[in-house]
C-alpha cells in the first residue's frame, strides 16, 4: 500500500550513519521499549527482522541510487506503546515500487540470491506502508500478530 | 599482515566438513560477505565437496545471509559436491518457510542426521 500513511505522530527520530554499532543502537532501543511495553520475544523476532530488512534496504539499495551530494545515512523515526511498535525507515534515494517487485517464492526466483527483504517485512509485521515515491517504509506490529 | 579473525568453526567428520558460526546473529553484509568467502575458500578446496552448516548458536539471520546461503548452494553444485544445513532455531526456521527456502535446501534436525544423509 502506498500513500500518505507513513508519517508518525511523536516519533522519536534518529539519524543513522551506516554503522553497525549505530544500527544495533537504535534497533536495541526500540527492542527495549518494547520489552517494557510488554511485547513477548517472538515479537521481538519479528520486529528486529524486519527493521534489518528495512534498514539495510534503505542503505544497500536506497541511498546507493541517491543524488552524489546526499548524505550517506538513513533517518529511523520510532514510537513504542502497550498497543503497537511503530517505525518508519527512509533513506535518500529516489524511491522504488513495492508493488511491482517479483515474488520470491515462486519456482523462477526461488534460487536466486536477492529480493526477499520486502516480503519477510510483510510476512512479519502487522501492516507495510510506502510513501510515494518509495524511499520511506512505515512498520507496525500490533499486539497479538 | 594479521589475518583477518574468522567468523567460522570449522571441522571434519566422515569426509565432511561442518561449518558453524563464531556470531549469533548473521545480518550484516560486511560480516556475510567475509563468511561467504570464508565457506567459499572450503568448497574450493575440496572436488565433490560436501558440506554441513550448522546454525546451532545462530539467533537471527537477514535475508542478505539467505541469499548468501543460496550463492553458496550453487557453488557447491557446480562442483558436484552436496550442501547440508542443520541445528536450525525454530523461529528462523520459520523464516525458511515463509520463502520457502525450506524447498531448495536439505535441512536436518541434527548435525549426526545430517551427516548420514551425504551419499
Amino acid at each position: 500500500m502506498t500513500g500518505n500513511h507513513t508519517a508518525i505522530p511523536g516519533a522519536t527520530r534518529v539519524v543513522l550513519k551506516r554503522d553497525r554499532t549505530d544500527i544495533d543502537r537504535v534497533i536495541d532501543t526500540i527492542l527495549e521499549q518494547a520489552a517494557r511495553h510488554g511485547f513477548e520475544n517472538g515479537s521481538a523476532f519479528a520486529i528486529r527482522l524486519a527493521l534489518e530488512e528495512a534498514i539495510t534496504n534503505a542503505f544497500v539499495h536506497g541511498n546507493q541510487k541517491a543524488p552524489p551530494d546526499a548524505e550517506d545515512t538513513v533517518i529511523v523515526e520510532y514510537r513504542v506503546d502497550d498497543a503497537a511498535v511503530d517505525v518508519a525507515v527512509e533513506d535518500h534515494g529516489p524511491g522504488f515500487n513495492p508493488d511491482a517487485l517479483p515474488d520470491p517464492t515462486s519456482e523462477e526466483n526461488l534460487a536466486k540470491p536477492s529480493g526477499r527483504g520486502v516480503m519477510l517485512m510483510r510476512a512479519y509485521m502487522s501492516e507495510v506502508f510506502f510513501n510515494q515515491p518509495g524511499n520511506r517504509v512505515r512498520l507496525i506490529y500490533r499486539r497479538g500478530s | 599482515m594479521a589475518q583477518a579473525e574468522s567468523r567460522l568453526r570449522v571441522s571434519n567428520r566422515a569426509g565432511v566438513t561442518t561449518v558453524e558460526f563464531a556470531d549469533r546473529n548473521i545480518l550484516d553484509e560486511a560480516n556475510i560477505q567475509a563468511i561467504s568467502e570464508e565457506i567459499s575458500a572450503l568448497i574450493d578446496r575440496a572436488d565433490e565437496p560436501k558440506l554441513l552448516i550448522s546454525f546451532a548458536n545462530v539467533d537471527h539471520l537477514s535475508s542478505a545471509a539467505l541469499g548468501a546461503l543460496i550463492t553458496i548452494n550453487h557453488r557447491i553444485r557446480d562442483r558436484k559436491g552436496q550442501l547440508r544445513l542443520a541445528n536450525i532455531d525454530p523461529q528462523i526456521y520459520e523464516v525458511f518457510v515463509i520463502t520457502r527456502l525450506n524447498k531448495l535446501f536439505d535441512i536436518h534436525d541434527t548435525t549426526d542426521e545430517a551427516i548420514a544423509s551425504f551419499d
